[in-house]
């Protein structure tokens, strides 16, 4: 278990062993543990005594076999009906959605009860696109297990990269040369830019409101091209490597990127504007979908999310990572916790992440793209900050160099349960737009 | 929506003395029409026409394959003016368009969604994953393929594949149905 403490900026890890299968409940002290613990029971089979909600998470019970990553049990699959929590009250209705939505997104399920228009409670069911990840990293070399870390949440490729690259670092006891460093934020800092581009517009467009959606698709669009033109793929996966880089940028690389952000500089501010000065937008996205300052620190609740509702925490700056300890950037943070906020969010870190693909741009430093690995055995973690909040990477290297275990959470974890606090009192109608301004990850939640 | 709002007007207007991004069609890809080879049936012919409809169902993919889906609908892409376009139920699909290793845990979800669709039907395939599971075969947790679990009519390969990628695929299949079409009696 990692934890940190905000006061001291301080990180700690702590392992321990359970020989007869059980630990003590944390989330029966702390509810945001409450997820993880049902799915270390659905994958381990290990116990959390005092766990208050023991239903199944993960486990949907068609996997054919029973805590895949513990005892491995053989299970007939049987799909069991899940039991949503009540509520009570007069003239409640249910209303189920999904897995299968409307749009193109994820798959998951949303059980809502409404009182007429009004959302009483929303439950979520998640777990639908587990794959397994975590057991096809066990035992698996170092160059397949990074593959499939890219392959985690597609829209955080990049970062989920760079975590799992760096926790192998850190047990490998490598440092990797400054150019990679520097490349890598620079894939960061583009993924960032053509993700929240890409949610700026659809926040917008669930509003009604097309025409940004429009611009802003321009906008995404014309960073993968750089990106593809300058890393050779569009979203840039498989670029960043456990031990550097495996591409690099040249002068009409780096020209194209110039190109890129004066475009940008161009055509951005006029889209803030009109987000800015349409009443009709506004009126959907102010006030709608509040989350509280408190539980967002309660939550720890990182990305957009947790800046719109108060918490200053960006893994780049906290606990820091090169090379962003030695860019200028501001973290903006805002108290509102609506879905205005979270645009407003956005907007303010496209704005930063412009002033840092010019520096990184502007002091390229010359040298290797990456450095050979040691095959040892170690440990090694790493938090690294993509668009949607902060990534962890854990990870134990066997002697000979493979992957023992690997965990790696993503911050939907801590916002996906927000996302339940903040729909309530508004209308169903709104679901989509509260839903689209979080932005949570299915796949990299589910695993 | 008020269209007194200057900002507006102003990126309205602005709009109409630019040139359009949108790009010429790309040619469409001659692997995909052998994939296709499978002759329309005269329902499918009239049916089809030169337009598709086409639901998009994510069987577990890593969400890769839905940002390249989503970058159709943009002004580069602009997937509508072949006649193709998303729409929100199976009920109104023809095509099925499927992405991701298909997790046991959507399996069910994608037998039934392919069994709302109304015949003739076909299914894309989209992404590595969806060939055989990709780098995700061989989990406790995926069935590993589409065509494992429903029949597929074309795969369009790509990790994810590019929106270009994308289009040959469908526009293969456009031409498929409409040269077919040409020949009716
Ligand atoms: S093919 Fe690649 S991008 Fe598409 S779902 Fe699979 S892993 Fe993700």
């Amino acid at each position: 278990m990692a934890l940190f403490e905000l006061a001291t900026n301080g990180i700690g890890v702590l392992s321990l062993s359970c020989p007869d299968g059980r630990f003590p409940s944390v989330a029966a002290r702390h509810p945001p543990a409450l997820r993880l613990e049902r799915t270390i029971r659905d994958l381990f089979g290990l116990e959390a005594e005092g766990l208050t909600d023991i239903r199944p998470w993960l486990d949907h019970g068609g996997w054919g076999v029973r805590h895949p990553l513990g005892g491995r049990i053989d299970a007939i699959p049987e799909r069991t009906p899940y039991p949503f929590l009540p509520a009570e009250g007069e003239s409640l209705h249910q209303i189920p959605v999904g897995p299968v939505h409307a749009g193109i997104i994820e798959p998951g399920h949303f059980r809502f009860t409404a009182n007429g228009e009004t959302v009483v409670r929303l439950e979520e069911r998640l777990g639908y696109v587990h794959k397994g990840v975590e057991g096809l990293m066990a035992g698996a070399d170092i160059a397949t297990a990074a593959r499939l870390a890219g392959r985690i949440s597609g829209d955080s490729t990049v970062a989920y990269a760079v975590a799992f690259a760096r926790a192998v670092e850190a047990a490998a006891a490598v440092e990797v040369p400054t150019r990679a460093v520097h490349l890598r934020a620079l894939m960061a800092e583009l993924e960032r830019l053509a993700n929240h581009f890409g949610d700026i517009g659809a926040v917008c467009n669930d509003a009604a409101f097309a025409l940004m959606q429009a611009h802003c698709g321009v906008l995404r669009e014309r960073v993968l091209r750089a990106a593809d033109a300058c890393f050779g793929h569009r979203l840039m996966r498989d670029r960043v490597v456990p031990g550097g880089v495996a591409a690099d940028l040249d002068e009409a690389g780096r020209g194209q990127l110039r190109d890129l952000l004066d475009r940008i500089r161009r055509r951005f501010p006029e889209l803030v504007d009109l987000y800015d000065n349409t009443p009709s937008l506004q009126d959907r996205t102010v006030s709608t979908g509040v989350l509280a300052p408190a539980l967002a620190r309660h939550y720890a609740a990182g990305g957009h999310v947790g800046r719109a509702s108060g918490r200053a925490f960006d893994a780049r700056r906290t606990p820091g990572y090169p090379p962003y300890d030695g860019l200028r950037f501001d973290v903006p943070v805002l108290e509102a916790g609506d879905v205005n906020a979270r645009v407003w969010i956005r907007i303010r870190e496209v704005e930063q992440s412009l002033g840092l693909v010019d520096q990184l741009l502007a002091d390229l430093p010359a040298g290797p793209l990456a450095v050979e690995l040691p095959c040892m055995a170690g440990e090694g973690m790493a938090l690294v900050e993509a668009f949607r909040g902060d990534v962890l990477v854990w990870l134990r290297l066997d002697p000979d160099g493979r992957v023992a275990r690997c965990h790696l959470r993503d911050a939907s974890w801590f916002q996906w349960p927000l996302l339940e606090a903040a729909i309530e009192g508004c209308i169903v109608a709104d679901f989509p737009l509260c839903n689209k301004s979080f932005n949570c990850s299915y796949s990299g939640h589910d695993l | 929506m008020t269209c007194e709002d200057p900002p507006m007007r102003k990126i309205l207007f602005t709009g109409l003395l630019r040139p359009p991004l949108t790009e010429p069609a790309p040619r469409p890809d001659d692997g995909a029409l052998a994939e296709l080879g499978r002759q329309l049936d005269r329902a499918a012919r009239r049916r089809l026409g030169r337009s598709l409809a086409i639901r998009q169902v994510d069987a577990g993919s890593c969400n890769g394959c839905e940002l390249e889906i989503h970058a159709l609908s943009n002004a580069f892409y602009d997937v509508e003016r072949f006649g193709i376009h998303f729409v929100a139920s199976p009920r109104h699909a023809d095509v099925l368009m499927v992405t991701g290793p298909v997790t046991k845990s959507m399996r069910e979800a994608l037998e039934r969604t392919y069994a709302a669709t109304p015949a003739p039907k076909w299914v894309v395939a989209v992404g590595d994953c969806g060939v055989d599971g990709g780098c995700f075969a061989g989990s406790y947790a995926v069935v590993g393929g589409v065509s494992a679990v429903v029949p597929v009519d074309l795969h369009i390969r790509g990790c994810p594949p590019s929106p270009t990628a994308l289009l040959q695929g469908l526009l293969a299949l456009l031409e498929q149905a409409s040269a077919s079409s040409a020949a009716r009696p």
